[in-house]
C-alpha cells in the first residue's frame, strides 16, 4: 500500500429513510477542521442508499466539497453486506486518507466490517480527533510521521483515555461518538461536486433479508438536543418522586434525564440515560440531582456549559465536576427552587 | 447444530474500579468477570442447546487465567472450551484479535457463532463484525431476540437501531452479536460446577491457528497503535456550599442562574 496515494478526508454520510442523520453533519464539521490541517483540503461525503441523490445539497451546505453517491435499490434499508461493499468499493476507487463513520447502531456494524475488508485500523467511539505527529515525541530509531490522524477515545468505562494512531495503513478510520463534534452553520446555496459511483451489487451468501421494519415512535424527548437538562439519580428515591424534577424542568423549559441507576431501577426509560452506556450531552445547564457522579455518568455530561449538583452526600464525586454544588436534601430544595423560579419568571414577565 | 460462543474475560469496571496511589488503574486488584454481553451470548447458545440439543464450544483469547472464566461457562452448560493463549498474540488491537479468533474458529465446525456486542473494557463492538468478515459469513449485530429455524438453515434476529428494529433473516453459518438485553443468563448449577473443574479446557497457541499470517497477529500485526494513554484528566471542582436551610440553598442557585442569564 503506497500511503501517499491516499488523499482527502471522507465521511460516511449516514441516511435513514432518505433523511440525512445528524451525525453526518457533525462529521462534516470535524472533517472540515481536519482537512484544513492537511495538504489535501477536499472534504468528501459518501452517500449510500436508494434514490438519495436529492440529499447532496444538504451535505454541501454543511461543508462537503464533493459527494460520492452510491445509489442502488439493494441499498434501500441498511444491511451490512451491500453497504460494506459500497463503502469498501468507494475506498478502493477513491483512496481517502481519512474515513470517518458515526458511532451509531449502523456505523458500529459497518465500520468494523469495512475496516476488516480493507485491512486497515479502526478506532471506536472517538471523542476527539486532530492532526499531529506519531509518535507524539521523537523516539530514537523510529521515524516520526507527520500529518497523522490522532484519535482519542475513552476506555475502561471512561476511567482512562487513549490516543490512537494508524501510521502504516490507509485510510485511517474512526467511528465518532454522536453529539460530540460540532456541525458548521449551514451555507445557503452551497453546491458540491457530485460523483455517481456504482460498484455493482450481486447477491451472495452474506446478504441478509429484512422481514420487517418496526419504528419505535419515541414518546420521550431527545436529551441530546436539550439546552437545559434536569437529571436525576438513585437519590431521587422513586419513579413517583421524579415529579419534583418534572416540575423543575417545566418551569425552566428543560428536559428530564437520568443516570444508569434510574434506568436499571425501571424508573425512567433507557432513552433518557446520560453517560458512557447512555447518551453524551452538552447542554447549557445541567442539573445533577441525587446523582452520585460515577465516572461512567460524568463521561456523558462533563462538557455541559454549567453544572449544578444537589446531593445530600458531601463527598459525592459529582461535586468534583460541578461548577456549583449544594449539599442538602433534594426533597426540600427542588420544590422550593421550582416555586421561586416560577415567581421570578412571573415578576419578569409582569 | 453446532454453536461457537466468543467470550472475553474483562476487569469489572462497573463497581470495582480500583486505582493505584499514582492514580492509574490497578488491574491486578480488580476482579475479573465474564464480559456481560458475552454472557448473554452464551445464554442464547444454551437456550439453543435446550431447544435443539445444540453443541456449544466456547472460545476465548486471553491470559492463562481466562481458564477460570471458561470453567464458569462449562458450569453453565457449555460442552467444550478453548483457550487461545500465546505471548506472540499479546498487545493485539481489534484487527489482530479478530484474525486470531477467526483462525481458531476455522478449526471448528459451526452453524452459528454468537459473540457479545462489546466488552466493557474496550467498548469497541468491533471484534464480532471483524471475525465475520474474515470468515466470509454474514453478521447481524445488536441482537435483541434470536430464533433459529434448523430445518431451513436460517436464523431470524431482532436487530436493534436507535429508533427502530429490523427483523433480519440470515442463512447459516452466520455470526450474531448479542446485547445483554437478549436474555437473563442462568446461574451455574452445583453439578455443573463440580463437572467443570473435572472438565478439560483445550489450550491452543499460535501454531494452532488456521490460515493466519504472522503479520496479522499480536502487537506487530495491529494497524492501530497507542500514541498516549492516560487517566482521564478531571475537570476541576467548582464551588460547593453546605447551606443552613433550603431557602439559603435556593437563593444560592437562583443567584448563579441569574448571574449566567440562565433564567
Amino acid at each position: 500500500m503506497a500511503l501517499e496515494d491516499y488523499k482527502g478526508v471522507f465521511i460516511f454520510a449516514q441516511q435513514v429513510d432518505n433523511e440525512i442523520s445528524n451525525i453526518a453533519l457533525e462529521l462534516l464539521g470535524k472533517a472540515r477542521d481536519l482537512a484544513n490541517d492537511l495538504d489535501e483540503k477536499t472534504v468528501t461525503a459518501v452517500l449510500i442508499g436508494s434514490d438519495v441523490k436529492g440529499l447532496t445539497d444538504k451535505l454541501a451546505a454543511y461543508g462537503a466539497d464533493r459527494v460520492i453517491v452510491v445509489d442502488d435499490p439493494e441499498l434501500k434499508d441498511y444491511r451490512t453486506e451491500p453497504y460494506a461493499h459500497a463503502l469498501a468499493s468507494v475506498v478502493k476507487e477513491f483512496k481517502p486518507e481519512i474515513l470517518l463513520v458515526g458511532a451509531t447502531a449502523i456505523g458500529r456494524d459497518l465500520g468494523p466490517r469495512v475496516s476488516a475488508r480493507l485491512h486497515t485500523g479502526l478506532t471506536a467511539d472517538c471523542t476527539q480527533l486532530e492532526i499531529g505527529d506519531f509518535p507524539l515525541n521523537p523516539v530514537p530509531g523510529q521515524e516520526q510521521k507527520h500529518g497523522q490522524l490522532l484519535m482519542t477515545r475513552p476506555a475502561f468505562g471512561g476511567n482512562t483515555i487513549a490516543t490512537i494512531a494508524c501510521p502504516d495503513f490507509r485510510p485511517q478510520m474512526a467511528t465518532v461518538r454522536p453529539g460530540v463534534m460540532q456541525k458548521i452553520a449551514p451555507i445557503a446555496d452551497a453546491k458540491a461536486e457530485v460523483v455517481e459511483f456504482n460498484p455493482g451489487f450481486v447477491e451472495n451468501s452474506c446478504y441478509t433479508k429484512i422481514l420487517e421494519i418496526v419504528k419505535e415512535v419515541s414518546t420521550v424527548a431527545n436529551i441530546a438536543d436539550a439546552k437545559i437538562l434536569v437529571s436525576g439519580g438513585r437519590g431521587v428515591g422513586s419513579a413517583e418522586n421524579f415529579k419534583l424534577l418534572d416540575e423543575l424542568a417545566e418551569v425552566l423549559h428543560g428536559t428530564v434525564s437520568c443516570s444508569r441507576a434510574v434506568v436499571d431501577s425501571g424508573w425512567k426509560p433507557k432513552e433518557l440515560q446520560v453517560g458512557q452506556t447512555g447518551q453524551t450531552v452538552r447542554p447549557k445547564l445541567y442539573f445533577a440531582i441525587g446523582i452520585s457522579g460515577a465516572i461512567q455518568h460524568v463521561a456523558g455530561m462533563e462538557e455541559s456549559d454549567m453544572i449544578i449538583a444537589i446531593n445530600k452526600d458531601e463527598n459525592a464525586p459529582i461535586f468534583d465536576v460541578a461548577d456549583y454544588g449544594v449539599v442538602g436534601d433534594l426533597n426540600t430544595i427542588v420544590p422550593l427552587l421550582t416555586k421561586k423560579i416560577r415567581e421570578a419568571l412571573a415578576k419578569k414577565a409582569g | 447444530m453446532k454453536v461457537v460462543v466468543c467470550l472475553k474475560q474483562v476487569p469489572d469496571t462497573k463497581g470495582g474500579v480500583k486505582f493505584k496511589p499514582d492514580g492509574t488503574l490497578d488491574r491486578a486488584a480488580m476482579l475479573t468477570i465474564m464480559n456481560p454481553d458475552d454472557k448473554a451470548a452464551l445464554e442464547a447458545a444454551l437456550r439453543l442447546k435446550d431447544q435443539y440439543g445444540a453443541e456449544i464450544t466456547c472460545v476465548t483469547m486471553g491470559l492463562p487465567k481466562a481458564d477460570e472464566m471458561l470453567r464458569e461457562a462449562l458450569a453453565m452448560g457449555a460442552d467444550k472450551a478453548i483457550l487461545v493463549t500465546d505471548r506472540v498474540l499479546g498487545g493485539a488491537d481489534t484487527w489482530a484479535t479478530s484474525q486470531t479468533i477467526a483462525g481458531a474458529i476455522r478449526n471448528l465446525e459451526y452453524d452459528l457463532i454468537i459473540a457479545g456486542r462489546q466488552a466493557i473494557d474496550g467498548d469497541t463492538a468491533q471484534v464480532g463484525p471483524q471475525i465475520s468478515e474474515h470468515l466470509g459469513i454474514p453478521v447481524i449485530s445488536y441482537a435483541e431476540e434470536l430464533r433459529v429455524d434448523e430445518a431451513a438453515g436460517t436464523v431470524v434476529v431482532k436487530r436493534q437501531f436507535e429508533d427502530r428494529y429490523h427483523m433480519v433473516e440470515a442463512k447459516m453459518p452466520c455470526l450474531i452479536t448479542a446485547l445483554s438485553e437478549l436474555n437473563e443468563p442462568r446461574y451455574m448449577t452445583p453439578g455443573g460446577i463440580f463437572d467443570a473443574w473435572e472438565a478439560e479446557v483445550t489450550v491452543w497457541g499460535r501454531a494452532d491457528l488456521k490460515d493466519v499470517d504472522d503479520s496479522n497477529i499480536g502487537l506487530k500485526g495491529s494497524p492501530t497503535q497507542i500514541a498516549k494513554a492516560s487517566d482521564k484528566v478531571k475537570k476541576g471542582a467548582g464551588e460547593k456550599i453546605v447551606p443552613e436551610s433550603a431557602d439559603a440553598a435556593v437563593d444560592y442557585i437562583l443567584g448563579k442562574l441569574d448571574e449566567k442569564h440562565m433564567i
